[in-house]
Formats: C-alpha cells, sequence, structure tokens
C-alpha cells in the first residue's frame, strides 16, 4: 500500500517521501536487481602496479576456462579505436591499457563469462608481464625537474595538466604587503572517495536485429551519457536507450564514464547478447573516481581590527593518471572561485595547477559543486587561523567581514554575482542555538583544569545550479535543464524530469512544487526520471543542481499547463480570460468566488468540453536555463572534547543554520543536511585514500576506508533561515551539498580550538586520533 | 567479490571432521562462524580448496562448569558470552570482550574457538584469555591435547595447532574470591580491528590483596601478549593510584607494537598504558563496590 498524501497546497510542509514507500521495503529496482535472459557478467582484470610497462598479456588460459565468452584487452580495443575515451574535463582515458599501467587497480583486461564468479575466475587467469617503472606519488614531485613523465601520449613533455589562475595577482600581492597582518598556512584537503552504498555497473544490452542499444546504468545524468556514448561509440542516438534505474547513492561518483561501462558495451556489440558489469567494492575505491586531493596555500591579510584585505591562493591538484574530473567545461579547478566565502574581500587571486601522478584519475564532485569543498574548507580554516593571530573571537572576525546583506546582488573580486543571502543573522542564529557565550565561559573554566575543549564555526557559502548557459556547459551541452508535465483527464499528472535523484526526494519535492502550482495534492503527481527514451533532456543530478534548474523547470512548465487551464477555466465558468481568477487551488470567476472550478474539472474538459478551436490536451515541457547560479549559505558550529591520553575527538554538539532560501520539503531538507554531516564528519575524521611510496593504495576497502556508522555519528541540531534566490521561480537554491561542503572545516576549526592555546593552528584532516596525540605530545600535553 | 571455487563437507561428527582435515590436509579449512574466514576467501586472500563445516557436530556445542573451570565449547557464539545471565556476573571479562566484539551480526555468528584458531593478534579473545589464564583442547588424528593460552599463538595468524586438529573447547579457570574485569579497546570505528586492546582481570583474597591478576594486549605485537612483569608486580598488594600507574608502564614496556595507518608505535605502546591505568582504575572501582555490597 502506498502512503496517501492528499494534503492541499503541499509547498513547505514536511510531507513523507513518496519513494520511501519502496525503498524501505527493499522494493526499489536497482541495477543489481536486473536480470536479463541470456545475461553474461563482466570482470576486469586490474593491474598490482602503480606504473609498469605490460611486456605480454597472454590471455590463453582465461579463454580456455569452461564458460568464458570472451577476453578483451586493450589491443582488441584499439582496433575498434575505443583503447582511449574522452574523460568529461577534456582529457583522456585509457579503457584497457596498452603500453603500460599509470595506477594500480589500472583496468588491464576484460572476461566475460556465463557467472560473475567465473569471470572473476577468468579475469584471474589473465597472464601479464610487468616491467616495473619508477612511480610518482607525490605532486609535488610530479612537477619536480628529473621526474619522470608519467603521460607519453601527450605532445607536453611534463606532469602539469593545467594551469589556471583568477582574480588580480598584481593587486592582491600588493595589497598583502601594505597588510597590518598576514597568516599564511598550508591546508591540505586529502583524497576521499564518494564510496556510495551501491557501487557502479551497468548491463550492455545490444540488440543486433535491431541495431538498438539500451543501457541499464548507475548514472546521474543518463541524457548526458547518451549523447557521450554515441560521440565515442559512433552508435546512433536514437538507437540508444539509457535506464538509469534505482540508485543507491551517487554523490558525484556516477556522473563519469567507467572503462567497465565501455567493456561491457563493446562485450555486447561483439557478442549480442546482454552483458552486466558491477564494480565490487575495492574496485569501487580504488579506480572510479576519488574527491578532492588538492594542496592548498593561503596568504590571508588584514588591518588591525580584522577587515581582511586580500586573499591569495596557490594550489596544487592531484589528479592522478588522468584528469577524469566532471567540471563543466570551461573549469578545469570547477568553480574553486567561491574562495573568497562569504567574506567582502576587497582583492583576491586564485591560482591552480592540475598534476598527474600515479593514482587513481579524477576527481569528481563529491556532493560538491565542483571543488566548492575545497574552496569553502580553504576560507574558513584560514579564517580561523587570522582569528587566532588576531586574538579575535572567530565569530566576531566573521561578523566584521561577512558581505552585508543590503550588498547583494553582490559582485565578488572573483567575479561571481551572489544572489542573496544574509549571513550576520544566520551566524547568530547558530549562536544563539548554543548559547554560544555560555559555551566560551565553560572552554575558559576546563583549560584552567587542563581539559581540552573547542568550538569550530564555519560559514560557508555555496554555489550551486550549474548552470547559465552563457557560462556553463560539459562537452559543449548547455547546462539547462527539464521537465514534462502531462495531465491525464481525471487530473492526475505524471511528470518527468532531465535530472536523476539518488536519494535527494525528487519523487516528493518536485511532485510538491507541481502539486502547488497546479491545485493539487503531492498524491496527485507521479515524478519520473533516468529514462532517455521518456524523459526530455536533462544534464543530470549533481552538484545540488536539480531544485536550481529542474525545479525551476517544474514550476515554470507547471504554470503553462495552468496557463492553459484558465482558459479552459473561463470557458467552464462562462466568463471571459480575463475575469477568471486562481486562489491556489481553484479558479473562480471574478467577483463570485462559490463559482470555481478544480484542476481535475478543468483536466477532463481538456480532453472532453474545449472552447471552439482549442488545441485538445493539458501538457506543457519547460527548458529551464537558469539566469544566474544560487547560493546557498550556512553557519556551522561544532563542539568538541578531546582525550588527551589517546587523542580522540568527541563532537559533544554540532549546530548547523542552513540557508537554502525557498524550503520545498523542510524534512526532505534535514535528512539532507543530516547525511552530508555525516559525510563531512567522517571526511574530517575519518577518511582518506592514502597510497605507499610504490602507489599502493592504503584504502582500498571499508576495513581501512572508513564509514561511520550510528555509534560514531554525532547528534545533528539543525536550524534555519530564509533568504530566497530572487531570480528562481520559487526562490530555492539547492541543499543536498551545503553539510558536506560547510561541515570538515567547522570540526577542525573546533579542534585547532581546542589547542589555540597550545600556539596550533593546523592539523591536517583527517583528524585521526593518533594525529591529534602527536600534537599534544609535542606540545608536552599527556594524559 | 567472490571467493575461489570450493569444496563443502559438513560432518555429522568430530571424528567425521578430524578424518576430512586428514585427508586435505592444508587444502581445507575449518568453517565455525565465518567472520574471519568468509571475508578473507571473499577477497580471495585465503582460497581453501575444501572448507569443513563444523557447525553440526553437536559435542561442540555448549558450556559447562566441571571441577575448577569452566569448559566453552568451540561452537558458542561470542554473542552467548555477552548474554548469558549465568556466565556474566562470574566471568565479567567474558562478557565484557564478547560485547565489544564488532557488531551484534559478526557476535550472532562468529565463535571463540574460530577467533582463537584464526591468531589475528587485533583479535579481542586472544588478549582476554591471556589475562583469564585459559586454555584450549583440541582434537586431532592422534586424539586430545590441552594447550596453554600462552602457548597457543606462534606468530600472527599462526597457531601451533597441527592441519588436523580442531579446537574442540576453551577452558577458563573458575575464579575464586572477588573478580573484576575490564575491557578496553581503541578502534577508529565499531567493528574495526583494535588499534589497542587492553584485557584485565584481578581477583582478589580475603585481605583484600590481588591474588590473580591478568592482563592481556591486543594489536601490539605479532601475537596476543601477556603483560606479564605488570601481572607479577599486582599479585599481593592493594590497587592504589601509585602501584596501578607503575604496573600500566611495565605493560606499555611489554608491549611490541608496529607503526601503521593506526598510529606509532610509539602512540600505540602509550595507549597501552593510558589503558591499563584506566583499566585498573576501573578494575579498583569495581572491586571497592563488590566489597561494599557484600559486606
Amino acid at each position: 500500500m502506498a502512503l496517501e498524501i492528499t494534503e492541499p497546497r503541499p509547498m513547505g510542509k514536511p510531507i513523507k517521501r513518496k519513494e520511501d514507500a519502496r525503498l524501505v521495503r527493499g522494493q526499489g529496482h536497482y541495477l543489481d536487481d536486473i536480470k536479463l535472459p541470456g545475461m553474461l557478467y563482466l570482470a576486469l582484470t586490474r593491474s598490482p602496479y602503480a606504473h609498469a610497462r605490460i611486456k605480454r598479456i597472454d590471455t590463453t588460459r582465461a579463454k580456455a576456462l569452461p564458460g568464458v565468452h570472451l577476453v578483451l584487452t586493450g589491443e582488441d580495443l584499439a582496433k575498434l579505436n575505443l583503447s582511449w575515451m574522452p574523460t568529461l574535463a577534456g582529457d583522456k582515458q585509457m579503457v584497457l591499457a596498452t603500453g603500460k599501467v599509470l595506477f594500480q587497480y589500472q583496468e588491464v583486461a576484460a572476461v566475460v563469462a556465463e557467472s560473475r564468479a567465473l569471470a572473476e575466475d577468468g579475469a584471474q587467469l589473465v597472464e601479464v608481464e610487468y616491467e616495473p617503472l619508477p612511480v610518482v606519488v607525490d605532486p609535488f614531485r610530479a612537477l619536480e625537474p628529473g621526474a619522470p613523465v608519467l603521460r607519453e601520449d601527450r605532445e607536453e613533455a611534463s606532469n602539469r595538466i593545467f594551469h589556471w589562475e583568477v582574480g588580480d595577482q598584481a593587486e592582491t600581492d600588493a595589497a598583502l604587503r601594505n597588510s597590518a597582518v598576514v597568516v599564511k598556512e598550508r591546508i591540505r584537503m586529502p583524497r576521499v572517495h564518494p564510496a556510495p552504498l551501491e557501487p557502479c555497473g551497468c548491463i550492455a544490452d545490444y540488440n543486433a536485429a535491431r541495431a538498438h542499444l539500451t543501457w541499464y546504468v548507475t548514472s546521474q545524468a543518463p541524457h548526458a551519457h547518451r549523447t557521450v556514448l554515441a560521440m565515442v561509440a559512433g552508435l546512433p542516438e536514437h538507437k540508444i536507450h539509457v535506464i538509469s534505474p534505482d540508485i543507491g547513492g551517487g554523490f558525484g561518483n556516477k556522473v563519469p564514464v567507467f572503462p567497465g561501462y565501455v567493456a561491457a558495451i563493446v562485450a555486447s556489440l561483439s557478442l549480442n547478447r546482454p552483458v552486466k558489469w558491477v564494480e565490487a567494492r575495492t574496485e569501487n575505491l580504488t579506480s572510479t573516481n576519488f574527491a578532492r586531493d588538492y594542496h592548498m596555500e593561503v596568504q590571508l591579510g588584514a588591518d588591525r581590527q580584522g577587515r581582511v584585505t586580500a586573499l591569495r591562493v596557490t594550489t596544487l591538484a592531484d589528479h592522478g593518471a588522468f584528469d577524469a574530473a566532471a567540471d563543466p567545461t570551461k573549469f578545469p579547478a570547477g568553480l574553486f572561485s567561491i574562495v573568497t566565502g562569504s567574506y567582502d574581500f576587497p582583492v583576491a587571486y586564485a591560482e591552480v595547477d592540475g598534476v598527474y601522478t600515479n593514482k587513481a584519475p579524477g576527481g569528481v564532485a563529491y556532493r560538491c559543486s565542483f571543488r566548492v569543498t575545497e574552496a569553502s574548507f580553504l576560507i574558513e580554516r584560514a579564517m580561523n587561523t587570522l582569528a587566532l593571530k588576531l586574538q579575535l573571537d572567530p565569530a566576531e572576525l566573521r561578523f566584521r567581514n561577512f558581505i552585508p546583506s543590503e550588498r547583494f546582488p553582490y559582485r565578488s573580486p572573483l567575479g561571481w554575482t551572489y544572489d542573496s543571502g544574509n549571513y550576520a543573522a544566520t551566524l547568530q542564529k547558530a549562536l544563539d542555538m548554543l548559547d554560544y557565550p555560555a559555551l566560551r565561559r565553560e572552554q575558559a573554566e576546563r583549560r584552567a583544569r587542563g581539559e581540552l575543549m573547542g568550538i569550530g564555526i564555519s560559514t560557508f557559502t555555496e554555489i550551486v545550479g550549474a548552470g547559465p548557459s552563457n557560462t556553463f556547459d560539459i562537452l559543449g551541452i548547455k547546462m539547462f535543464d527539464s521537465c514534462e508535465i502531462r495531465v491525464h483527464p481525471t487530473g492526475k499528472v505524471i511528470a518527468r524530469l532531465g535530472t536523476r535523484h539518488q536519494g535527494q526526494g525528487h519523487e516528493t519535492t518536485f511532485a510538491q512544487v507541481i502539486a502547488e502550482e497546479l491545485g493539487l495534492t503531492t498524491d496527485d503527481v507521479i515524478v519520473e526520471e533516468g529514462d532517455t527514451d521518456t524523459a526530455p533532456y536533462g544534464l543530470g543530478t549533481y552538484a545540488s543542481r536539480s531544485t536550481p534548474t529542474a525545479g525551476g523547470a517544474a514550476a515554470l512548465a507547471a504554470r503553462r499547463v495552468r496557463d492553459k487551464a484558465r482558459k479552459i477555466a473561463a470557458h467552464l465558468l462562462e466568463v471571459r480570460d480575463t475575469e477568471v481568477e486562481w486562489d491556489g487551488e481553484r479558479f473562480t470567476a471574478a467577483g463570485a468566488p462559490d463559482r470555481a472550478v478544480g484542476m481535475s474539472e478543468v483536466a477532463l474538459a481538456a480532453y472532453t468540453n474545449l472552447p471552439a478551436g482549442m488545441e485538445p490536451g493539458l501538457e506543457a515541457t519547460y527548458y529551464y536555463d537558469p539566469p544566474n547560479l544560487t547560493f546557498p549559505n550556512g553557519a556551522y558550529v561544532a563542539v568538541v572534547d578531546i582525550d588527551k591520553g589517546t587523542g580522540a575527538v568527541k563532537v559533544r554538539r554540532f549546530v548547523a543554520v542552513d540557508d537554502c532560501g525557498t524550503v520545498i520539503n523542510p524534512m526532505v531538507v534535514d535528512g539532507q543536511i543530516h547525511g552530508g554531516l555525516t559525510e563531512g564528519f567522517a571526511i574530517a575524521f575519518m577518511q582518506e585514500i592514502a597510497f605507499d611510496e610504490e602507489g599502493n593504495c592504503l584504502a582500498p576497502n571499508f576495513m581501512d576506508y572508513l564509514v561511520p556508522t550510528a555509534v560514531e555519528t554525532p547528534h545533528w541540531e539543525t536550524g534555519r533561515t530564509v533568504t530566497p534566490s530572487p531570480h528562481h521561480p520559487i526562490g530555492a537554491k539547492g541543499v543536498g551539498e551545503s553539510p558536506n561542503v560547510g561541515s570538515p572545516a567547522a570540526f577542525a576549526n573546533a579542534v585547532v580550538d581546542a589547542l589555540g592555546h597550545l600556539g596550533v593552528t593546523n592539523i591536517d584532516i583527517p583528524l585521526f586520533p593518533w594525529k591529534v596525540w602527536e600534537v599534544l605530545r609535542q606540545h608536552g600535553v599527556t594524559e | 567479490m567472490f571467493p575461489n571455487a570450493f569444496e563443502y563437507v559438513a560432518p555429522a561428527s568430530l571424528e567425521e571432521a578430524v578424518q576430512a582435515l586428514v585427508r586435505y590436509g592444508d587444502d581445507a579449512k575449518v568453517l565455525a562462524g565465518g567472520q574471519s574466514l568468509l571475508p578473507i576467501m571473499k577477497l580471495r586472500v585465503a582460497a581453501p580448496a575444501v572448507l569443513v563445516d563444523i557447525n553440526r557436530i553437536p559435542e561442540l556445542a555448549g558450556f559447562r562448569e566441571d571441577g575448577q573451570e569452566l569448559w566453552v565449547g568451540a561452537l558458542t557464539r561470542h554473542a552467548t558470552l555477552e548474554w548469558d545471565q549465568d556466565l556474566v556476573p562470574r566471568y565479567p571479562l567474558l562478557g565484557e570482550t564478547a560485547g565489544s566484539i564488532a557488531d551484534p551480526l559478526v557476535r550472532n555468528r562468529g565463535t571463540i574457538a574460530g577467533s582463537l584458531a584464526h591468531a589475528d593478534p587485533a583479535a579481542d579473545w586472544g588478549a582476554a584469555l591471556l589475562a583469564l589464564r585459559g586454555a584450549v583442547t583440541v582434537r586431532g588424528s592422534r586424539g586430545d591435547r590441552r594447550i596453554a593460552i600462552d602457548d597457543l599463538f606462534l606468530d600472527v595468524l599462526t597457531t601451533n595447532l597441527e592441519p588436523d586438529e580442531i579446537i574442540t573447547g576453551v577452558h577458563v579457570p573458575r575464579p575464586t574470591g572477588h573478580v573484576a574485569a575490564a575491557s578496553l579497546k581503541l578502534e577508529r570505528k565499531v567493528g574495526d580491528f583494535a588499534v589497542v586492546g587492553v584485557a584485565l582481570h584481578v581477583e582478589t583474597g580475603a585481605s583484600g590483596a590481588i591474588a590473580q591478576a591478568g592482563i592481556g594486549l591486543a594489536a601490539v605485537g605479532p601475537t596476543s601478549l601477556r603483560a606479564r612483569e605488570a601481572e607479577t608486580l599486582l599479585v599481593g598488594q592493594q590497587l592504589t593510584p601509585g602501584l596501578i600507574r607503575e604496573a600500566a608502564d611495565l605493560a606499555a614496556k611489554a608491549a611490541d607494537p608496529a607503526s601503521d595507518q593506526r598510529g606509532s608505535a610509539d602512540y600505540k605502546r602509550d595507549i597501552v598504558r593510558v589503558f591499563v591505568e584506566r583499566g585498573l582504575g576501573a578494575v579498583r572501582d569495581r572491586l571497592t563496590g563488590i566489597r561494599a555490597e557484600s559486606a
């Protein structure tokens, strides 16, 4: 039985998620639930070396294993011109290695067999002879003279991928020279992984008779994947049907195209049978896209009163073996230029150099609108250091530098136009929720007793909703999004969007938006996404873009429906079009509110009783090209206690006040905040994809890549301020990524705050207990 | 991933199980709870040709006290030792240890004997059985033999069991006098292998002086370790803060940890010190409570 959600005017109400009726009962339909007749399974042989010449590949034993149908190597793919594929970032990436391997666990051969177990057996039987080459793990070393050039396929004999800069360097340097106070900090945001509980996978089902490919894939962007596939594989786009079924978490991991996808498609084309590839957990963590890995150096200048005078940032971005980031084409460092954050800085300059190393390729925007997390972490950590230097309360320093609410729309020194915000009110609300002055008093008392307690603040601003077509594209495709609404004769609605949710709650929230516009209930509207044969073209769900783009399209498509409905209502009410009023639930005759018709009566009339000359039906499609991005923001405060004996940090309280503009469903927003905070907590305290000197991945499974459980996860306290986006059709901004973007700095600032009296200004995350213990020991603190 | 293909046998008696081990030798692995074996098979780190499932052997089930000791059958699950209302009050270290193992799913399936046979130095039972001065009985083609816990572990994942031997049960001496225990574990998240584990078991005599002291250490050496000098120091003494600190320092010296992703050797050694000090403090408080109750 489905939930009945028949509340009128659903906008802003905590309506239970419609999708949960199936998901929480185990009745979701995920990629690996799909079994097609005659389906074969693909497994990959992977490199044990991080950098090695391939001397020989012998597939004889694998091919001889009973049940094995096909073994593919890079040489086989080269004959199809598919041994390399383009990345979304404009680089290219090996599908199956030819000549050499560039990272541990790189894809070397593919084995297709009757069962998954047999395919894995076959993959083990592929014999590869390697000649190890010198390994480059450290991105700084990669740029040194004499470092081995990793990418021999490129013309440039260098490991530098790109240099990107923004802002005025000369003015920034001059301002720093003239500043009364300058702080410098090296801030590292380590390599982490989105690690969705469902790993990536696909089923390629090629039908030779129809010359048609059905491709079931864990895709956050099914239309974009269809187009990329048409361009790369040369298949006609109308003969590619991409179906993205229920997705068990994406977080950016399911935006790119992976070698396993291409291998499965080639195998299905070769064998004319469906071929399934689903990666194992280790494959997910070691080969399909990491995130972050930014080595940043920041200088922040200020006057004696704490007014910031200039910001300068230098960054090394470790992309691994291939630049497989999924950034919009014109942004090799994503939207890192949001690095001035919530503050009104007179001048700023940032530069980023992308570097190749012998690590897995990436990096994706893990629950982040393209490098916004790195930028936010940097500026929020730097503000903490500045507060320490000035001996100013970190909240007060922020109040002195916030962009004032009356300055919106605000043009940042690095070129963005912020839509709206009320940063001081948001921070004040968070401080009030905690009774901040009382906490500071408690901290002083505890410090006097030798106890370590810290309070960390992060007041971040995000930039989401890519994006306006004059700026944003992926491989040339503009980043609009879309919604198509069909109203059936009985007043029930199906809406299809170009986005693809993975737990964000679109089936509920977009139904609320449409129901609100049409005077219906959430129950009257079914939202469907993920099927390229039925949904209008869209760029997918990532970068908190769904509500800013497709959400706008949903509202505007619904208004188009309502415009036509108004004419039909006039006909039914026997008044002129101009004499019809909309009261939010019904059309009424002007001046006679008792004469009214609802949307379901209008819908029936659209098929049965039309005004003369009107086209039948009640449908609309809207492609929404947003005029600007949206700028959600928030104030997060963490309170921690440190165990002096073990270095373990206990998060005692965490208050998150978010401002994401208009709230469609507060319960869904809270759910997003809770999930993202839990990820931010893990990034701050538990997670790193580390490598040893030989390039061996040290976190290839959940034994060593730690995902928090309910036991570790702190209690989250949420609050809200609402500053609508002035340009969005319903004033909403996007919120899914804010907690992941904003929280790591709050945790790190809290730990540093607990140790600030010892002279500590920085500890690199993740804040493992041993790391904190080392710092305590250096400062003579012991139990 | 999927494990390599393997044969599976499920003998109904200990005799048949031993016969199977004799037949397959090193190619065979014993399957009890499977909570360590199956994960490493799925990673294809272990690839036994034959699994000998001992879960259908009745004489390996249950536990009982006979004579001067407790006998725990090899198939006893961690959860039984965590929750049994007869055992937990009298063998507090068994309950404390069992309750901190991994997660409830593992505790419902995993067995005490399987954990000991696996001989992971980070495992909880090795340290606890050292503190309790336990032993195991094994059955092989040459009959039964009893192995004191101090003689069981040879190296990382290596015991002195022969390939045809199965642990049939675990022996724990019955405590005399007042008993208190503490089990402390630092883990990066719940269910993680211990960064450092400390198991403490103290029995006091009529005078209140310590009659028996056991200190087992996990994850700080190639095997579970006994902090022998610290134990010796405690016996015959009253638990005072000064004595506790001294014992903690001695225990830290007994640790022989390796630096890894979980922390440096110095760090782990110091955690032993901190945990033994905290643990003995807790033991002292518990003994004080017990004496007050019985007075």
